[in-house]
């Protein structure tokens, strides 16, 4: 089994999450997050005082699959992300050992 | 106020000396307009701290409203009002004894209890002003033995002075139709005093200091402008032109404040932000206060315009002096109640509360040596005496929290809450345990009090 982790433009969601439903995904977790890579922060004034503003924010995406599902579907998530503009985020997948249905105790693919 | 400026024969409100039931209600509509403004205030300011200060922001006001209006009944009334000298009032009115029901403020058609209660409003925020330049670090009970004081040695004597039959001021011919200077400009050099002895925030200049909410921010200038209807309106004591030109030029100094300091920030910062568009309206409501019964319409433009562009620039001087003055109460409130003071001398038309007229009125330049003088005389006596509290009041209980306490966050340690619950966690289960909820559970209180508080937010 894969963890594919998207973190990506917060408006992007939507369309993401309904590509991965098109793509029969059953399930997956957004949480709220921030952060920077090249296109770095932004800047804002308040009463004259400019702050530079870092971490922008973003949403993270993680998808459990099967490991033939796994680069199929970080193509999916890329395609639904990409704006082509700066800042679009970045998508990797990475191995797991074990996953378990909390509640019948399922385990390995039959758990997704 | 115009207690005893020379008002023109025909602007008396009524011929004789009856009480006026329609003043009198409108006088005690005003006091409530002029109550919600501490409110206001709170939301104004608190929404320009960080989210780790803001409930401490908000009671910093909020406690006013109890402490002056206890020490109002008590003895402020008098010692503001009540006859004496030259500096302060008299004693007998402590405890509000000796006021008939139905006794008229002398001149007027409204009950002294109502101009009591009137006042009381302005006694109340005054303070409470001075909050904003020392967020985030000051001790709750520190604050609120200074307000004590302050309103006490500070607040009471000036108001005295500046509208009083009796006061220096007054007699002099200062016009302060509803308290440039004894609230604006007292309140803003009170804050320079006790911030240039308590010091700065810790990261001043260093670490970034965001509001954490504009929309409080707006909500509180929005009530803040509504309620200075009443705060300037109900300055005449009663309802009539003059009522209605303060009013109207409260409402037109306001808008136009606002279009000066957008388009200052515009031109110099590249934006039309929330928080100038706010700030601005407040430093023309303040700027236009003491002028609002002395200035006409297009007077009262100038004034809002130069008001919100002298307030906008001003605001940059603490980056560029060092003192931290927190929310800008220097920079808008003394600035501003200067601006509309001194401009009164300019810009009095002398067909409004007084004949007395401005230099572009044929008036020459007296009006604005009388201005000039009640001003500074204000400014440098808050200034000095309010320095001298928060001394006093350093080296008796220490006026700041301790330094971790600080960073940590002031809420928790002076009020023992957070703010905002946005525990996503299943709506905030996930806090901890309750630890003594139950009425009478004072064995579980004891307990409480040993081992705090379980919070993860």
């Amino acid at each position: 089994m894969k963890l594919i982790t998207a973190v990506v433009k917060p408006h992007r969601l939507d369309e993401i999450k309904e590509a991965l439903q098109a793509f029969g995904v059953q399930g997956l977790t957004v949480t709220e997050a921030s952060g920077y890579g090249r296109q770095r922060g932004h800047t804002e004034v308040y009463r004259g005082a400019e702050y530079t503003v870092d971490l922008v924010p973003k949403v993270r995406i993680e998808v459990l699959a099967e490991d033939e599902d796994a680069d199929d579907l970080v193509d999916v998530v890329v395609k639904a992300a990409r704006t082509g503009k700066i800042g679009d985020g970045k998508v990797w997948s990475v191995p797991v050992d074990t996953a378990v249905r909390v509640r019948t105790g399922e385990r390995g693919p039959d758990a997704l | 106020m115009p207690v005893g400026i020379t008002m023109l024969a025909a602007d008396k409100i009524t011929p004789d000396d009856a009480l006026s039931a329609a003043n009198t209600g409108f006088m005690l509509l005003c006091a409530a307009l002029v109550l919600i403004m501490t409110p206001g205030l709170a939301f104004f300011y608190g929404g320009m701290v960080r989210v780790k200060s803001v409930l401490n922001m908000l009671m910093m006001s909020f406690i006013s409203i109890g402490i002056v209006t206890v020490l109002w009944v008590l003895y402020g009334f008098s010692v503001a009002f009540d006859k004496g000298n030259d500096l302060f009032g008299g004693f007998d009115w402590m405890g509000m004894h000796n006021i008939g029901l139905t006794e008229l403020w002398p001149g007027y058609t409204i009950p002294i209890y109502v101009f009591a209660l009137f006042q009381m409003m302005f006694a109340i925020i005054t303070p409470a002003l001075i909050s904003g330049a020392l967020a985030d670090r000051v001790k709750f009970t520190a604050w609120a033995l200074f307000i004590a004081l302050w309103a006490t040695v500070v607040y009471f004597p000036v108001a005295h002075w500046v509208w009083a039959a009796d006061g220096w001021a007054f007699k002099l011919g200062v016009i302060d139709f509803a308290g440039g200077t004894a609230v604006h400009i007292n309140a803003g050099a009170a804050a320079l005093g006790v911030i240039l002895v308590i010091g700065k925030r810790v990261g001043f200049k260093k670490d970034p200091m965001r509001p954490h909410s504009l929309p409080l921010v707006m909500l509180g200038a929005g009530l803040l402008w509504f309620g200075w209807f009443g705060f300037n309106g109900g300055s005449w004591l009663g309802a009539d032109g003059v009522t209605a030109a303060a009013f109207t030029n409260t409402q037109v100094a306001t808008a136009a404040a606002m279009l000066g300091w957008l388009a200052y920030e515009k031109i110099r910062h590249g934006s039309f932000t929330t928080l100038g568009a706010a700030s601005g309206a407040v430093s023309g409501l303040v700027a236009i206060t003491p002028a609002c019964g002395a200035v006409s319409p297009l007077g009262a433009i100038a004034i809002g315009i130069i008001s919100g562009v002298l307030c906008a620039m001003a605001v940059g001087l603490k980056y560029r002096f060092g003192y931290d003055d927190s929310l800008d109460v220097v920079g808008v409130h003394m600035v501003g109640g200067l601006i509309g003071s001194l401009l009164i001398g300019l810009f009095a038309t002398g067909k409004v509360q007084s004949d007395a007229k401005g230099l572009f009125y044929g008036g020459g330049l007296e009006q604005l040596g009388k201005q000039a003088a009640g001003a500074f005389a204000v400014l440098a006596y808050s200034l000095i005496v309010s320095a001298i509290l928060a001394k006093v009041v350093d080296l008796v209980m220490g006026f700041r929290v301790d330094e971790d306490d600080e960073v940590a966050g002031i809420d928790q340690v002076e009020h023992a809450e957070t703010a905002y619950d946005f525990a996503g966690a299943g709506g905030g289960t996930s806090l901890g345990s309750l630890q003594s909820a139950h009425p009478g559970g004072e064995a579980k209180k004891k307990d409480a009090k040993k081992d705090p508080k379980k919070v993860d937010a």
